[in-house]
Formats: structure tokens, sequence, C-alpha cells
């Protein structure tokens, strides 16, 4: 009876009791849905890590501080929820600055928690203290200090709100030791009051008509889809969109999978190292509709020669974006949802564009993608085209930056959204395979292949503990060319084949290290061991690395050069 | 080109930071910066000054000022009917044989000498930027051993009387 009485009485205790800081973050991050944590204890942070050894909450122990933030991105990426990064202060905090750049770079929601030196020592150098308020606000959507245990919840609750609404972004939580050492009692607010963050996500009425206007006149109208449309969760909007005004489609990099990447008005990815067919349909084009994307320069090259024929719509969560790098005709600031619904809500269509189709199909036919196949050499491509076939393109495809990630873009096809993690903006080597750990925590039934290259696997490897601890079915393919690919391929086209420091002729055994992982590893180093190995790795159970020895030489073609326009595509057809 | 911004933020330690900050990463120059309190005590206002190339250099300052959280409202007022103010405070050399002339010289431009020392005197003088300097201007004969200037503080006239449409305002 006594017992009973007790437990009766627990939730009025409950409400009464004094938690300390620590112990309010975690309830905190418990009420906002939190599933998994992704971190690295160290001094100044202890006492969190303690309450979380007491709650015990699923928390992912990286091996560095960077994997852990970019397993947060990948998961982040994934499920378009805010990644949660713990980490202690200092070092530690220094070494989660890359991860935070690079989702600040593509809109990824991070909430980052780092210790910091108690109260009392901020700003006296202390042990382990680094700035980091001052370091990351140029990095961060916004950045937090906790002064008082009793503003850490509302601004828990804050940052969540901040990271995933609007354009969504990383937002730090800097919290002193001795913080999350007082205690005082828990409530968790459900009201936000920030009056200087309102994000627009409703467009107005008259710019959508006006969009629609143009849409009606349009003689080569090309609807661009970036990541925007993937944060917005908007792909089944867009592909009405686009099926009922027949429009052909260009993706970003980032936006791949917010249109079927296999639908015949899908004309690949923009930019660089787009498609001719995307490329030429940038140029052409009199109206351009983009959705979700900031005219990134390795999209528009250079900004004289970009769609210079095109009045240019623009529709954007976030009005800085709008005007920033090229000049708009028709701003729409708004989510991208919201703005595609509005479209749809529009008139039908009438306008007269099937010549305009049929010359993007037939760029799309005669200009396809190429590479030229060897007898025994695997050529990057193929070994790319190898796993889409082989997965039937139902898996997650994660990649670091250079060579491997453009043959990634282009050889796979991304069919639905979700499917494709990549290091846009910041360009971040080391990225891909963390990553690839927090997306197969977010979708532990797919297939999850980190595509990496043999320079950036070796930045992040010691995450591999992660993969054996776990025995996350994470399938590491690195596509070795022993050089660091997009530079060598930079310094033999514009630097006079002076490979300065990005050949490497001597690899580890990276078997070995797999192995010193127990991980199983596979090596193949000629064309006709590649089908076989493709599927032994795919149908192991448990995670593999497959390193695939690839032509050192091969280049990422077709290539705008720095300086040219659209039009002006090198390699666009075998030699 | 120069523009004058007004800026509403939070008063909270580390918004200046962010907002110059903000500034020099994306190379606009401040030619000069005033913050103070407003009537809410949690909420300060700052002036800029800026030097830019273009109004949409202006517009992309004002877009980006606007996201940051702590900021609450913006406004480019250079084409508004607005009341200017700088202050600045000028110790200038002067004998006592001196004095009698520079104080006749201040009162033109309703200066007010708030210092004197045996062989100095400083004096105070509010008023926009031109004012000032003509003031600077005038008294550098005497020879000049210190100038202070806040730069300049600005607020809307109570009467609006800008007809001038083409002011900027953010998208929607």
């Amino acid at each position: 009876m006594i017992h009973s009485k007790e437990t009766e009485k627990q939730p009025v205790n409950d409400k009464n009791r004094l938690c300390t800081g620590s112990e309010i973050l975690l309830k905190a991050l418990a009420s906002e849905g939190v599933e998994v944590i992704f971190g690295y204890p160290g001094g100044a942070i202890l006492p969190t890590y303690d309450e979380i050894y007491k709650l015990g909450m699923n928390h992912i122990l990286a091996r560095h501080e960077q994997g852990a933030i970019h397993a947060a991105e990948g998961y982040a990426r994934i499920t378009q929820k805010p990644g949660v990064c713990i980490v202690t202060s200092g070092p530690g905090a220094t070494n989660v600055v890359t991860g935070i750049a690079d989702a600040m770079m593509d809109s990824l929601p991070l909430v980052v928690i780092t210790g910091q030196v108690g109260t009392q020592l901020i700003g006296t150098d202390a042990f382990q203290e680094a700035d980091m308020l001052g370091i990351t606000m140029p990095i961060t959507k916004h950045n937090f200090q906790i002064r008082s245990v009793d503003e850490l919840a509302q601004t828990v609750k804050e940052a969540f709100h901040i990271a995933v609404t609007g354009r969504p972004g990383p937002v730090l939580i800097d919290l002193p030791k001795d913080i999350s050492q007082q205690v005082t009692t828990f409530r968790y607010e459900k009201k936000i009051h920030l009056p200087g963050y309102q994000p627009t996500t409703k467009p107005n009425k008259q710019q959508i008509r006006k969009v629609l206007e143009k849409l009606q006149t349009a003689k080569k109208p090309v609807l661009l889809a970036g990541a925007g449309v993937l944060h917005a969760q908007a792909s089944e909007e867009l592909i009405q969109f686009t099926e009922r005004n027949q429009l052909p489609l260009v993706n970003t990099l980032l936006g791949l999978g917010s249109y079927p990447g296999n639908n015949e008005l899908h004309l690949g990815m923009g930019g660089m190292h787009g498609t001719y067919a995307a490329n030429m349909a940038l140029h052409e084009t009199d109206f351009l509709i983009n959705i979700g994307s900031r005219f990134d320069d390795r999209l528009t090259g250079v900004l004289e020669h970009f769609a210079p024929y095109a009045t240019i719509a623009h529709i954007d969560i976030d009005p800085a974006e709008i005007g920033k790098n090229i000049y708009v005709d028709i701003p729409v600031v708004g989510d991208a949802k919201a703005a595609l619904t509005m479209l749809l809500q529009g008139k039908g269509p009438n306008a007269e564009h099937d010549d305009w189709r049929k010359q993007t199909q037939s760029w799309k036919r005669e200009y396809p993608l190429w590479f030229k196949r060897d007898k025994e050499v695997i050529k990057p491509q193929e070994l790319i085209q190898k796993l889409y076939e082989q997965t039937n393109g139902e898996a997650i495809v994660t990649t670091d930056v250079g060579q491997h990630q453009m043959w990634a873009a282009q050889f796979f096809a991304y069919n639905k959204p979700n499917r494709w993690v990549t290091s846009g903006g910041l360009g971040t080597m080391g990225f891909g395979f963390p990553a690839a750990i927090g997306a197969q925590i977010a979708e532990p039934e797919l297939p999850v292949l980190a595509i990496t290259g043999d320079a950036g696997f070796q930045m992040t490897l010691q995450e591999m503990s992660i993969l054996q601890e776990l025995q996350l079915p994470v399938k590491i393919i690195i596509v070795n060319n022993a050089s660091l690919g997009m530079v060598r391929q930079w310094q033999q086209l514009f630097h006079g084949e002076r490979y300065s420091h990005s050949l490497f002729p001597i690899q580890p055994d990276f078997s070995k290290l797999a192995d010193a992982y127990s991980i199983k590893a596979i090596k193949v180093e000629k064309l006709s061991e590649l089908d076989g190995a493709i599927e032994e790795t795919l149908s192991h159970a448990g995670p593999v690395l497959l390193e695939v020895c690839v032509a050192k030489e091969e280049n990422v073609y077709p290539m705008i050069c720095p300086g040219q326009g659209h039009h002006c595509m090198e390699g666009v057809k075998p030699s | 080109m120069k523009r004058t911004i007004t800026v509403l933020v939070h008063n909270r330690s580390g918004v200046l930071n962010r907002i110059t900050g903000l500034f020099s990463r994306r190379q606009y120059n401040i030619d000069s910066i005033t913050v103070g309190v407003t009537e809410n005590p949690s909420i300060s206002r700052m002036t800029f000054v800026v030097v830019v190339d273009s109004m949409e250099n202006v517009e992309q300052v004002i877009k980006q000022l606007h996201k940051q959280i702590d900021v609450l409202k913006i406004k480019d007022i250079t084409d508004e009917a607005t009341v200017a103010r700088e202050l600045v405070l000028v110790r200038i050399m002067a004998t006592s044989v001196q004095r009698g002339e520079i104080a006749s010289l201040a009162e033109t431009f309703r200066a007010q000498a708030i210092d004197i020392g045996k062989e100095s005197m400083t004096l105070q003088v509010t008023g926009n930027t031109e004012k000032v300097e003509a003031f600077i201007e005038l008294v550098k004969p005497y020879g000049i051993q210190e100038v202070a200037r806040t730069g300049v503080t600005a607020i809307n006239r109570s009467a609006k009387m800008s007809t001038d449409t083409s002011r900027l305002t953010l998208i929607n």
C-alpha cells in the first residue's frame, strides 16, 4: 500500500523536483523526440555524460568529433529531423567546426551541444577553453551560450525550432560546466517567443500568379529544382507540377532525388559536371523557374553567360538568397511545398512548348553521359553504374567530395527523395563515410553505400569502430585511384600536369584496416571480378569494405571549364 | 555610396559582434556605427552608415541582417525625412588671447566650450556630418590636438515628408 501511495505522488513530486542542468538538457532533448545522440565525452561535458549513463539514452560514440557530427548530418539529411551532436569544450568543440560549416552550407538541421568551461573561467584561457560562440557565429544559423540554468530548457526549445523551420541550419548551444551542474525545476514550455525570427513560408499570391502568367507565354521553360524541395518534402508536388506543364527539369547536385532521375523530363544535373542536356537547357531557356536552389557558382558557371535569354523566377524560403548571385525577375519568398501547391491551384497548361521538349529530349538522347569501357581496368563510372543496377536504385548513397562524388551524381539515378547524401556547399572530404553511418541509423532497412575516394576515406576511417560495434551494414565502397582525383584532374588540365602532392604512391592496405576493425573486406582490380564483388558486398548481412582499384587517370566529363558558360562544355562526346 | 540603416536588436551580449561580423565577412565597410538602448531597455537601436557599390548591395545587407535572430527591425532611412546627429569633441590649441575669438566662432556653430586649460580648450558640437566636418575644418588653423566623433545616430522625423517610393523593403 505504501508503495502504491508513493507512486501516486510521483508526478507531483517530479514537478517540483530539482534537476541539474544536464538532466534538464536531456529531458528537453527527449521532449523534442530525439532518438539518437552522436557524440564524444570530455571534461566540460562530463556531467551531461553522467546523465546519459543514468538515463540510458541512445548515444553513438564516434572515434573523432568530426565523425560524430557528419553522422548527425547524415541522419538529419535522411530524416529531416535535427541531428544532435554532443561534444566537450575546446578541442572537442573545434573538431565539430567543419561539420557545422558543412551543415550551414547545405542547410541541414543540427543541434550541436558543446561543453564549455565553468562560467567563472570563461575568458581566462582556461584549460580546454575555446570561444565557440565567436568561432561558430558565421557558420551557424544561430548560437547560444547558457548563462543561467533557468534559461536552459527554453533555449533548447528555441534551438530546435530555429534548426528546422524556415531554411534549416545548424544551431549551437554552448553549455558551461557549472551550469550543467546547477539545479532548478524542469518546465518545458510549449510556446516560443522569437519576435526577430518569423520565416515567411506562404508565398505572395501575386508573385505566384506572375510565375503562372509567364509560364503561359514561355516557349522554352525550364524548372531547376534544388535541395529546398527535399527540405520542404515537396517532391510529390514537384512531380505533379512538372508533369502537368510538361516542363523539362534540371536538378542541382543537392537536389538529386527531388524528381525521379529515370523520368523522361529529367535532364540530369546542371553545372560544372552536369549533363549536356541540362546545361544546354539552362543556356537556351527563356523562362527559368528555380525552386529551392541558391544559384551556387558550381551550378551557374560564369554569371554573365548564365541563362542569358531567360526571365528568371526564384522561389526560396530564404529572402537573402533571392538576388544574391543572380538578378531575378520574379522573386517568390516561401516554402517550396507551399509554392508548388499554389502553383498547382493556378490555371492549367496551355503553353505550347512541344518543340522545346523535343529539343531537350534530343540533347538527352544524342549527348548522354559517357565513358570508354576497358577490357581489364575498371572504369569508376562503370562501378557506379553497376552499383545502381545491382541495388535497383533502392539504396542510400553518401559521398565525399571530388571525382567519385561527381560520378556518383552522374551514373546513379536517384528516383526517390532522401536517397542521396553528399557534401555540396563546403565540399568536405571525410564526410561520406560517417554520414553513411547516420543515414543507416535513420534507415536501418535500406542498403547504404558510402562511396568514397581513397583520400577522403582516410580522413575519417576510424569510424569503422562504430560499424564494428553496432554491426551496421554500411557498405564502404572505396573508389581507389591512388590520388586526390579531382585535384589531379585540375592539375592535369590547368596546372601543366604538375601533380603537386596529389598522388599517393603508397597506399595503406585497406583490407587489413578493415580486418583490424573486424569488418569484411573485398578488393577488386579487374573488371571481370567486379560484378561478383558487388554482389558479394551487397548480399553480406554486415558491414563490408569494398576496395575497387579503378583507372587512375580517368577524368570527370563533361565539364564546364572555369570562366566558361553552360554552352561551352568540354568532353561532351568521346574523342 | 553611403547609406544610413537603422536596426532594432535585442539588447544582449554578442549582438554587436554578430552584426559587425556579418558586415566584415561580406566585405561591406561600415563608415560609422552607433548603438544605444531604446525606450525599451531590452531593445537597442543601431545606426549604421555603410559604403556600398549599388542598391543591390544595400538590399543584400538588409536581407542578411534580417536573417539574424536578434534583429527585430531594419530600415534604410537614407531617402527618408530623418533627423541625423553626430557629436564631436575637439581639443584645440588656444592661448588666452585666442579664447574670445574661438568662443565667437563656436557660437556660430552652436558649439560649446566644455573644458578650458592653459593652452588648449575643448569644444563640443552636435549636428549632421556636414556641419561637424565644417566645424572641424574651421578650427583646424588653431591646431587640433585630438578629435573624438560618435558617428551618426538617426531617427525618422515626426511628420513623414518622404514621397520616394523606391525605398527598399524586403520582398513580400
